[in-house]
């Protein structure tokens, strides 16, 4: 029994799932998508994995035409951008072309080059 | 008494394209200059902090490093902490000297970034600074932390791609007064945004290129050293490490950093005569320019337009040309702003040479107080450091 549990791998092994995982905070509600062995807000240590609903705002957006990798190459221009999830956690991912800072988006998942990514589509209008 | 640390020597060798070069003889070369400048011999040295190289990972690079250059030191070791890792190491080499820890310091970094790997490796090797299993397996990579950040700030401070463009140009014109300099054309705002696109809204020109080179300090006890600046006062910040959980894009850490410098040594903001401010890209540099106060929010083109960074305006900005142009090496393109600011307090800087004239006193001189801002990861480690050269009464001195 380790001390704290090792975040590590599970907000991979949740994409793979279909699943947006983020870690809440027992303590103080706070949420992060960059996983930490204590709470970033309130620093305690009694974290659980919840599954986000998927819905956010675009915080920050770039369209790349410069891949660091053969792999990610195939698919120039790609867009990438910073999400504000409404469970309030900030996350990277794909887009579609034309997403823009100030859009609500929706994430959905893909597979690139054997690896599962987030990629945020605009999210429908009707309610 | 407590010994005051003092920067008496400081070397930088040219950037650019050295194909035969390895990361070692860079940094012996640049040791080797620091030495003379400072007038020490080898075995006057006896702590010595070397920055990490990407083309030459090891698990004990200093001491490595003074066999091969053939020093003894009682103190040494690497640091890593991106590029804030030279004022770091400089902050660290002047509480070393304050302890009584060592006398003299050298600090030395320096690789052959461009020619000693493929141009992918080193991208891939400067991406993992994101996170491993959030940001990296997107296909980000620094360029584009960068840029995804420089979104977001042109949106909250209506700055425009043609604002940032202001900051590359005035690089590239401080660039061609250094003979060691990588870039030296000179290019304009239309050049900057006709540049091929690598990560919206950042360009070619918007980036800095990849050199080898290197850079090496000296820090003594011995204030009455010929051309001594004293390290008046420092400050670090460290809020976070991966853009996705930066909290404010209007609040990283650069102020908190340079407060705490500006704080130890007795000075405010119109104290400081000489900028020496990280500029791995365009947005980089607008960012901690008005984050640490020298600019309003979304005003730090007007003010390049204003002349307030050129040599001859109020604050002196990176007056070698910067990592944007004299170029980037690593570890050692952050330290090449604390050798310019050495050479500029000490009144070596030749054709360089900026003055005081629009200080307090009304008499031209040389600056008095030179400020040194340097940023690692995507603004995630902040180190700032405040000099003060010593013929000055400075408040610091």
């Amino acid at each position: 029994m380790t001390l704290l549990a090792d975040p590590a791998g599970h907000f991979s092994a949740g994409l793979a799932l279909g699943a947006l995982r983020l870690q809440r905070c027992q303590a103080c509600g706070h949420v992060q998508a960059v996983a930490g062995f204590a709470c970033r807000g309130c620093s305690s240590t009694a974290l659980a994995w919840v599954v986000a609903g998927g819905a956010g705002m675009v915080q920050a957006a770039s369209v790349v035409a410069r891949a660091p990798s053969d792999s990610f190459r195939a698919l120039l221009p790609y867009t990438l951008v910073l999400v504000r999830l409404d469970e309030g956690a900030t996350v990277m991912g794909h887009a579609l072309a034309g997403v823009q800072i100030g859009d609500r988006v929706q994430a959905g998942f893909f597979q690139h080059d054997g690896v599962w990514l987030l990629r945020f589509a605009p999210q429908p209008l009707s309610q | 008494m407590a010994a005051t640390p003092h920067l008496i020597g400081a070397a930088l060798t040219p950037f650019g394209r050295h194909a035969d070069s390895s990361a070692l003889g860079l940094m012996a070369d640049a040791a080797q200059q620091a030495l003379l400048a400072a007038n020490l011999q080898r075995n006057d040295i006896d702590g010595l902090l070397c920055g990490y190289a990407t083309t030459l990972p090891h698990l004990m690079l200093a001491s490595l490093f003074s066999e091969r250059f053939g020093l003894q030191p009682r103190y040494a070791h690497a640091m890593q902490m991106g590029g804030a890792t030279g004022a770091a190491m400089l902050m660290l080499a002047g509480d070393l000297v304050r302890a009584g820890r060592c006398r003299r310091v050298l600090v030395v970094a320096g690789e052959n970034r461009l020619s000693g790997q493929a141009r992918d490796n080193a991208v891939q090797t400067l991406a993992q600074v994101g996170d491993a299993e959030t940001e990296v397996p997107n296909g980000a990579s620094v360029p584009a932390y960068y840029a995804l950040m420089a979104s977001r700030y042109l949106q909250a401070t209506s700055t425009t791609q043609a604002d940032l463009a202001e900051l590359a140009v005035l690089m590239r014109r401080h660039a061609a007064t250094h003979p060691g300099a990588q870039l030296r054309t000179p290019i304009d705002v239309a050049d900057v945004l006709a540049s091929k696109p690598v990560a919206s809204p950042l360009k070619l020109l918007d980036c800095c290129p990849i050199s080898d080179g290197a850079a090496a300090l000296v820090v003594s006890a011995d204030g009455d050293a010929p051309h001594a600046v004293l390290l008046a006062g420092a400050g670090q910040a460290h809020r976070h490490q991966h853009l996705s959980a930066m909290g404010d894009v209007l609040a990283t850490g650069a102020r908190q950093s340079a407060d705490a410098a500006l704080a130890e040594a007795g000075l405010g903001l119109a104290d400081i005569g000489w900028l020496g401010v990280y500029d791995s890209f365009t947005i980089t540099l607008a960012m901690l320019l008005e984050e640490i106060g020298f600019a309003p929010r979304g005003q730090a083109a007007a003010a390049v337009r204003a002349g307030q960074f050129s040599a001859g305006g109020r604050w002196p900005l990176n007056t070698h040309g910067g990592l944007l142009s004299y170029g980037h090496c690593g570890v050692a393109g952050g330290m090449a702003h604390v050798v310019e600011a050495w050479l500029q307090l000490t009144g070596q800087a030749g054709e360089r040479q900026v003055s005081s004239g629009q200080g307090n006193s009304g008499l031209a001189g040389l600056p008095h107080h030179a400020l040194i801002h340097a940023d690692g990861g995507v603004m995630s480690a902040h180190v700032s450091l405040v000099l003060s050269g010593c013929q000055s009464s400075g408040a610091g001195a």
